[in-house]
């Protein structure tokens, strides 16, 4: 068996294992450790992925995709868990548990970098249920914080729903079709009604892990009620394999059908609902929560247009990129500012904290698209592909809601920069620091040698 | 050279933003002598430029080539005459004294940086750099009006920002469907003139020249996406208003001749005649409204409608593919003169507005009145902005509409003969402006009002007197422009 094409998983399951270890019988004031420790396998897989980038094939009997859309999801994954594992010190320092955050984390990326290879529909399963169980122990971690709970036991029930429904899908799919393997499904006529459902249920799982319609309700609650690092990771890692399974799963079915015409649909409801609910928001992580609903729709426009546009795959990736490196900004500056949350709490921000207010300010710049940041890149790559792939209504719906989506962002901003300061506020540490200042720079500084990243993106997808 | 001329004056931004708390002086004499610099490098073009041929001093390095996009940079006439413009108002608007400024170092910060992003667009030659700086211009103004302004800045600022974002993003969808229809993707404005690859495609075409109209009218304003800019003007700050106005505006006309006009040629022929109506309605809606307002400042936003509608219905003249080259070449040279001359009248207009309000903090005119015995400085520097705003012989504003109506005759001659009304509401609106606020009683509430300083007159003389220069002796100014290279090819 070809082990060595999946050594950075196997890194990310070794380094959780001795975190969860190093936990168990280091004092918990030492705990910090398990954070380092955790850094360093992450650093390792990271390692072996770009190694591995240039591979191109089916591992483990056809299970596994190895190619450049794989590397990159991995890249992506392990870089933003890193920032989510430096923000967590700070955060869960008199945490009796603090350790097992970090393996929890590692479990959980684990199960995101399963799903983002996954070529099989089993595996694709185990890898969404090793993320999502994973997920609700992050969501709901602060056990004693009823609103921590809240969002846990909703992420929970929601996701057991979808979960569910995405299991019954594989095996009607597999009944129907006699086979798992996106090599032996693809191309594969589903005229047959209960395979057609099965393939919807499928879909329906997906959408869950990627926060859009119709299964999008955890989002805001999670960005809420998780410890912020925890909801930093959940609103953002999980949702890059999410997607790329997504496109994987869309493209194996020939463009004619109404498969992609559905998801438009369901592209364009969530990025109008995830915009109007985030209109009346008063609390900032609710905010942030619901503009990520809306972001899930934009990702959904690349998937529509897979098969029609050269361009989707490429954009996807941008997109979900920096999607996932602003959001990270965002709950970094919230993290920083010990989790602050309300709206009127961020008056007068600019003066106090600088930094953290213009790291936000450029997050959701980037978030609403405005060049040369590097959401900007990633709209300009959905719109492109959307156009050539023949739904340009979406992409001036897209349009239409990137204006909407300027309004909320500005309930945020403006006060920062206008109004007088309420009161002084508390930072947590310089971890949290260092991620804000670090992930805003990035925001900002990649378009720059875009011109050298773009080439690298994969075109192609396996199989 | 162009990069620089770019660059420095965003260098100049990070420094000033990331520097430690100075005095006000010292940050507005950094920032002086910043923005000098590229007007001293646009210059050294200018010396170095042949009219009439094409693009030039281009400057090329790839950025995304897979997509056809890189940092391209060039001038031709149009955008040569236009960054000179702007250049000189950016550094008038920076020197223009501001005492007692709060946050001094910010705020000239994001001038230096709007500076840079608006000379930018000018010199972009590629669709993408153009729609970058074409955003990053927005995102400049919503601070500088938001933090600096007055009365309900914030909410202008926000109205602002949204009105144009909508605009600008019409735009880039248009952009990308231009793009998307070459032969290879390409974003190369020379390449899409050279080619332009949607002519004559039916309901594609017509939606893009839409979007275009659209997204470029907000930002110009064109009736009835002018909404924005009263509310933006009043509230801002009078250096911010008089770039606003003197600069900005002129994104949303440079587009439309670049992109609609050049890019798309006979859509935008088959569609001339609408925007013209719309360019007529403009200058009327915006003089007869402009005559209703008592607030000064308003009333010159207003006036702003009225003139960049007489540039839009040169550039419509222009592209109508009707009436003679030579018809059509006059309407576009008056186009491309009533937008440098509206930028250095307008602009004069708004900092001296600027200078009441530093005064007095009050634009209803009915509270002023007589200040022509106690500030003649004030009053010449007025008299004679405004007589060049209302288009008196000698004076640029008449250049420009002369070369308009001349063309505009030639094409549409109902619709000139109606656009003709607008001049005379505007005369009647700026004497009444002189009347009211300079001459009859002196108000009680106003004996102590001074007079223009030494540095605000050197300003506002240096805008004027070539505003007098461009009047008496247009010649280098159409030479430079080469209004007939510019026109698409006929056919």
């Amino acid at each position: 068996m070809p082990v060595g094409d999946l050594a950075p998983e196997l890194a990310v399951l070794v380094t959780a294992v001795l975190v969860l270890l190093l936990a168990m019988f280091i004092p918990q004031r030492r705990h910090g450790l398990c954070a380092a420790l955790a850094l360093a396998g992450l650093a390792v897989a990271a390692l072996i992925a770009v190694a591995q980038f240039d591979a191109h094939r089916l591992t483990f009997s056809g299970t596994f995709a190895l190619d450049a859309a794989t590397g990159a999801a991995r890249v992506m994954i392990l870089t933003v868990t890193a920032l989510c594992v430096l923000l967590s010190p700070g955060w869960f320092a008199s945490d009796r548990r603090h350790g097992e955050v970090y393996a929890m984390l590692l479990f959980s990326t684990l199960g995101a970098m399963a799903m983002a290879g996954a070529a099989d529909l089993m595996q694709l399963v185990i890898g969404l249920l090793l993320s999502s169980i994973t997920s609700y122990v992050l969501a709901a971690y602060h056990r004693d914080w009823s609103i921590s709970v809240e969002a846990g036991m909703k992420y929970f029930l929601i996701g057991a729903l979808a979960n569910a429904l995405m299991v019954i899908g594989v095996v009607l799919v597999l009944g129907m079709t006699g086979s798992t393997g996106y090599a032996g499904l693809k191309g594969a006529a589903l005229t047959d009604a209960l395979a057609l459902v099965g393939l919807m249920l499928v879909l329906i799982g997906l959408l869950f892990k990627l926060g859009a319609m119709p299964a999008h309700t955890w989002v805001p609650d999670v960005a809420e009620g998780a410890p912020a690092p925890a909801a930093a990771f959940l609103t953002t890692v999980p949702k890059i394999p999410a997607a790329l399974a997504l496109i994987r799963l869309v493209a194996l079915f020939p463009p004619e059908g109404a498969l992609r015409l559905l998801i438009a649909l369901i592209a364009a409801a969530t990025m109008t609902l995830g915009n109007l609910a985030a209109l009346w928001q008063d609390d900032v992580r609710r905010l942030i929560g619901w503009s990520s609903v809306s972001q899930a729709g934009y990702a959904l426009m690349a998937v529509a247009v897979v098969g029609l546009s050269g361009e989707a795959l490429p954009a996807l990736i941008v997109f979900i990129g920096a999607y996932a490196l602003a959001t990270l900004t965002a709950f970094a500056v919230v993290t920083h500012l010990r989790g602050r949350t309300g709206l009127g709490d961020y008056a007068g921000l600019l003066r106090q904290q600088p930094l953290a207010a213009s790291a936000l300010i450029i997050a959701f710049l980037s978030l609403v698209g405005i060049p040369p940041l590097v959401g900007f890149l990633g709209k300009f790559a959905l719109f492109l592909a959307a156009i050539e792939g023949g739904f340009a209504w979406l992409a001036l719906l897209a349009v239409a809601n990137s204006v909407l989506s300027l309004f909320y962002y500005a309930r945020v901003i403006a006060p920062m920069i206008f109004q007088p300061a309420a009161d002084a506020p508390e930072t947590l540490d310089r971890h949290s620091k260092a991620v804000m200042v670090v992930a805003a720079a990035a925001l900002v500084l990649l378009p720059v040698v875009g011109g050298l990243i773009w080439p690298a993106l994969p075109v192609g997808l396996l199989p | 050279m162009l990069s620089l001329s770019i660059l420095i004056p965003l260098i100049g931004a990070l420094a000033l933003a990331a520097m430690p708390a100075m005095p006000e002086a010292t940050a507005r004499r950094i920032a002086i002598g910043v923005a000098a610099i590229p007007l001293a490098l646009l210059l050294i073009v200018w010396a170095g430029f042949r009219p009439g041929a094409g693009f030039q001093w281009v400057e090329e390095m790839p950025w995304m080539p897979g997509l056809g996009i890189a940092w391209r940079l060039g001038v031709d006439g149009l955008s040569l005459s236009l960054t000179l413009m702007s250049a000189l108002l950016f550094l008038a608007a920076i020197a223009w004294p501001m005492a007692p400024l709060p946050r001094a170092r910010s705020y000239y910060a994001w001038f230096l940086f709007l500076m840079s992003v608006s000379l930018g667009l000018f010199l972009a030659l590629d669709l993408v750099i153009f729609y970058v700086f074409f955003d990053l211009g927005l995102v400049g103004m919503y601070f500088l009006i938001g933090r600096w302004g007055h009365g309900e800045a914030e909410r202008a600022a926000l109205k602002f920002f949204i009105y144009t974002l909508a605009g600008s993003l019409l735009i880039l969808i248009g952009i990308i469907v231009l793009a998307l229809s070459m032969p290879v993707l390409s974003f190369d404005m020379r390449a899409v003139i050279a080619a332009a690859p949607l002519d004559g495609t039916g309901l594609t075409a017509v939606l893009v020249l839409l979007a275009f109209v659209i997204g470029f009218g907000i930002k110009t304003p064109l009736f009835p996406f002018h909404t924005w800019l009263p509310p933006a003007h009043v509230n801002a700050p009078g250096p911010v208003s008089a770039i606003l106005a003197g600069v900005l505006l002129k994104m949303g006309t440079y587009g439309l001749i670049r992109l609609a006009m050049q890019m798309m040629p006979a859509t935008f022929a088959d569609w001339a005649m609408p925007i013209a109506v719309v360019a007529v309605i403009s200058i009327l809606w915006g003089a007869i409204v402009a005559l209703g307002q008592s607030d000064l400042k308003r009333r010159i936003a207003y006036t702003s409608v009225n003139h960049m509608g007489y540039t839009v219905l040169g550039i419509a003249v222009a592209g109508s593919a009707l009436g003679s080259e030579a018809a059509r070449a006059m309407a576009l040279t008056g186009a491309v003169v009533e937008m440098i001359a509206h930028g250095l009248i307008t602009g004069a207009l708004f900092l001296i507005a600027g200078a009441f309000w530093q005064r007095a903090e009050e634009y209803e005119m009915d509270s002023y009145g007589g200040l022509a015995r106690l500030a003649p400085r004030l009053t010449g520097a007025t008299v004679l902005a405004s007589f060049a705003s209302l288009g008196l012989p000698g004076l640029a504003g008449f250049v420009a509409e002369l070369h308009i109506f001349l063309g505009a005759f030639a094409v549409y001659p109902w619709l000139a003969a109606v656009g003709l009304i607008g001049l005379l509401i505007t005369a009647a609106l700026f004497l009444d402006i002189l009347r009211r606020v300079f001459f009859g009683d002196l108000p009680k509430a106003r004996e102590s009002f001074t007079d223009l300083t030494q540095t605000e007159i050197g300003i506002l003389a240096g805008l004027l007197a070539l505003v007098v220069l461009i009047g008496v002796w247009p010649g280098w100014l159409l030479g430079l422009i080469g209004a007939a290279s510019l026109l698409p090819m006929a056919g």
